[in-house]
């Protein structure tokens, strides 16, 4: 197995490695900080990161630096940096492992971030169940407050940068950057209209960034090694850097592992993750979390970079990356991920929130062998009414999972259709003798 | 899990409260304390970290569940009079989230993730384990108030699958046995050594857990 450089797990891989302040400085840790404060001004360091070709690892993968340069350059008012720690894309556990293993990792970039486009107030928006994550962070912050690397007059160079830990309450839609804001203002979770993006219109109204913790993560390393060091990783020059994959799934070894952008699907399945769990071999998987459509095994040679998987029909989103192998039933797989959305969809828009409804209730038919030999144009009529009429990107998303199931494997929601057309006729049952959990569907 | 009632029980008290800010309880005798009296520091510590005082909703939400095992009506109003919110503001608030609860659970609330990347590692298997053991389905609780079973959507451990959340811990890899352990250890010890965290999946070399 090809062994890569390790950038952001590099010190939770050491033995013995809690993530106390010492820790991380004794491993070079809060010197891009140093190196900073007082020596490159704010705009320097947006230049940095915007020569590294950094991107969100968030889900959207829009490039970091040009993002932090559409804040109003002459705005006098408070300004806001939140960090996205909601990690809520089923399929995603990376973010928890970053913040939980080198939690300074983060707050300094965060504090490197908030320093370049000017925000004295900084928030880290974790979702509530990762109560361990936020004890840990605010454990880390106390640290860094007393070392002088957070608060006012950091390293003595009269900046402010607070950063402070605030948690959400069970909505993936908090996920969502404008959502999040909302929910971060003490409302539901509605996500806004834009424009106006957060960028001039975010956190009350403010200017605001949200930078993803993978995202923010990466900042250290940028200014300390440079962003040339930074964007020879990977598949320059759209897609540089590492990231941190979850693999999750019927694979041997499932986890989090760093490589770096533009290596195989394959080589992460069948080497990192250690391949398939049994001799079943690999059906479909999803490259992207639950968001992103399904592919094949002819797309097990597609690189892991943003242009690679869009150009093989699908997303690399938040770099979740679950795997399926043969005799798993793709419309019972379509109908777990439906459900999710369903149940998370807030309901703000008609289109999103009838409609996941009607996709689920459709997909359970179906998969009950009550299916109708009109359900499938149903589907499809549903998901080009659901997909961009919406006001976040959910319908997109929810659409997915069903629209990329009916193009590769159409014949087994027919098969299933047809069993229940015989089955009303003449009393003869039969499955598809695909793998379907019992339980709820 | 709308309380309509509750919209309808709006009393006078409470809308003086939102003008003057000083909330009642006179509706809710069981509730002894005030949040207000009993948390001082960490409410005003709270609201310092916000520049808008709506903000200190949520964190404000917790305590009160924290105090009270669920989030009451009475806190609702304590929590309105607080923030200079009307008492319908925060009760929308609460209904968006799931893990704000409007009515009590038990003193362990189990919830088994069923999203995709776990049900393909076993996670209704785990459901129907958890059923047998504790003796009730989803959405229920025991008659001792001793557990309640929720079966809910991704908790973000999707690689160490099946995985289930006990009050604040995660509890991953879940086979039959450890299941047993888990259940045995939390009525014997009110908490058990096979919670997982801080979360690292592969573990780094020299480590073992779990
Ligand atoms: C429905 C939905 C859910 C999302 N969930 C997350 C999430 O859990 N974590 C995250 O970082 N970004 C999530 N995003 C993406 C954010 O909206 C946003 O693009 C991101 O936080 C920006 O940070 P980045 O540029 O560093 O990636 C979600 C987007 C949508 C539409
Ligand atoms: S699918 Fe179960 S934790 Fe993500």
């Amino acid at each position: 197995m090809r062994q890569y450089e390790l950038i952001l797990t590099k010190n939770m891989m050491q033995p013995g490695y809690t993530g106390l302040r010492e820790e991380y400085e004794r491993a070079g840790g809060y010197q891009a900080l140093r190196k900073v404060l007082g020596k490159i001004p704010p705009a320097g360091v947006t230049e940095l990161v915007m020569k590294s070709g950094l991107r969100g690892r968030g889900g959207a993968g829009f490039p970091t630096g040009v993002k932090w340069g559409f804040l109003p350059k002459d705005y006098r008012g408070p300004k806001y940096l939140c960090c996205n720690a909601d990690e809520s894309e089923p399929g995603t556990f990376k973010d928890r492992q970053l913040m939980e293993r080198d939690p300074h990792q983060l707050l300094e970039g965060m504090v490197l971030a908030a320093y370049a486009i000017g925000a004295e107030t900084s928030y880290i928006y974790i979702r509530g169940e990762f109560v361990l994550g936020a004890r840990i962070l605010e454990k880390a912050i106390g640290e860094a407050r007393a070392a002088g690397y957070i608060g006012t007059n950091v390293l003595g160079s009269g900046i402010t940068a607070d950063v402070w830990v605030h948690r959400g309450a069970g909505a993936y839609i908090c996920g969502e950057e404008t959502a999040l804001l909302e929910s971060l203002e003490g409302k539901r979770g509605l996500p806004r209209v834009k424009p106006p993006f957060p960028a001039t219109h975010g956190l009350y109204g403010k200017p605001t960034v949200v930078n993803n913790v993978e995202t923010l993560a990466n900042l250290p390393h940028i200014v300390d090694r440079g962003p040339e060091w930074f964007a020879s990783i990977g598949s320059p020059p759209k897609s540089t850097g590492t990231r941190v994959f979850c693999v999750s799934g019927h694979v041997k070894r499932p986890g989090n592992y760093e490589v770096p952008m533009g290596i195989t699907v394959r080589e992460l399945v069948y080497e990192h993750a250690g391949g398939m769990r049994s001799d079943k071999p690999l059906k479909a998987f999803i490259p992207g979390g639950a968001s992103a459509p399904f592919l094949t095994p002819e797309h097990l040679d597609v690189k892991l970079d943003f242009e690679s998987v869009a150009q093989a029909g699908s997303m690399l989103g938040s770099g979740g990356v679950t795997v399926m192998e043969e005799g798993t039933s793709m419309v019972w797989a379509a109908l777990r991920l439906m459900e999710f959305f369903y149940h998370e969809s807030c309901g703000k828009c008609s289109p999103c929130r009838e409609g996941s409804s009607w996709l689920t209730q459709t997909l359970r038919r179906i998969l009950d062998g009550r299916g109708r030999t009109t359900d499938l144009d149903t589907l499809t009529e549903l998901c080009k009414n659901i997909a961009g009429r919406t006001v976040c990107a959910f319908g997109d998303a929810e659409v997915a999972p069903i629209e990329s199931t009916l193009k590769y494997w159409r014949h087994e929601y027919e098969a299933l259709i047809k069993a229940a057309a015989h089955h009303a006729v003449d009393g003869h049952g039969s499955g598809s003798g695909l793998l379907m959990p019992a339980g709820r569907h | 899990m709308v309380d309509g009632q509750w919209l309808m029980k709006k009393t006078e008290a409470v809308q003086a409260s939102c003008v003057n800010h000083e909330p009642s309880n006179i509706n809710h005798p069981a509730r002894r304390v005030m949040l207000r009296e009993k948390y001082k520091t960490e409410i005003d510590h709270i609201l310092s970290r916000y520049p808008v005082r709506r903000s200190a909703l949520l964190p404000l939400l917790y305590l009160a569940q924290e105090e009270d095992g669920y989030v009451t009506e009475a806190a609702m109003k304590e929590i309105a009079g607080l923030l200079r919110l009307t008492p319908s503001q925060v009760y929308e608030t609460v209904t968006f989230y799931t893990m704000l609860n409007l009515k009590p659970v038990g003193r362990f609330h189990i919830q088994v993730c069923k999203s995709l990347m776990c049900a393909l590692v076993g996670s209704d298997t785990v459901i129907g384990w958890l059923n047998t053991r504790v003796g009730v389905g989803p959405g229920e609780t025991t008659a001792d108030k001793l557990f309640t079973l929720s079966v809910v959507e991704c908790l973000g451990a999707c690689g160490t699958g099946p995985m289930m959340q006990i009050n604040d811990e995660y509890y991953e890899r879940l086979t039959e046995d450890k299941v047993d352990r888990i259940l045995a250890d939390l009525k014997r010890d009110g908490t058990s050594p096979l919670k997982t965290g801080p979360f690292m999946w592969p573990e780094p070399a020299g480590e073992r857990c779990q």
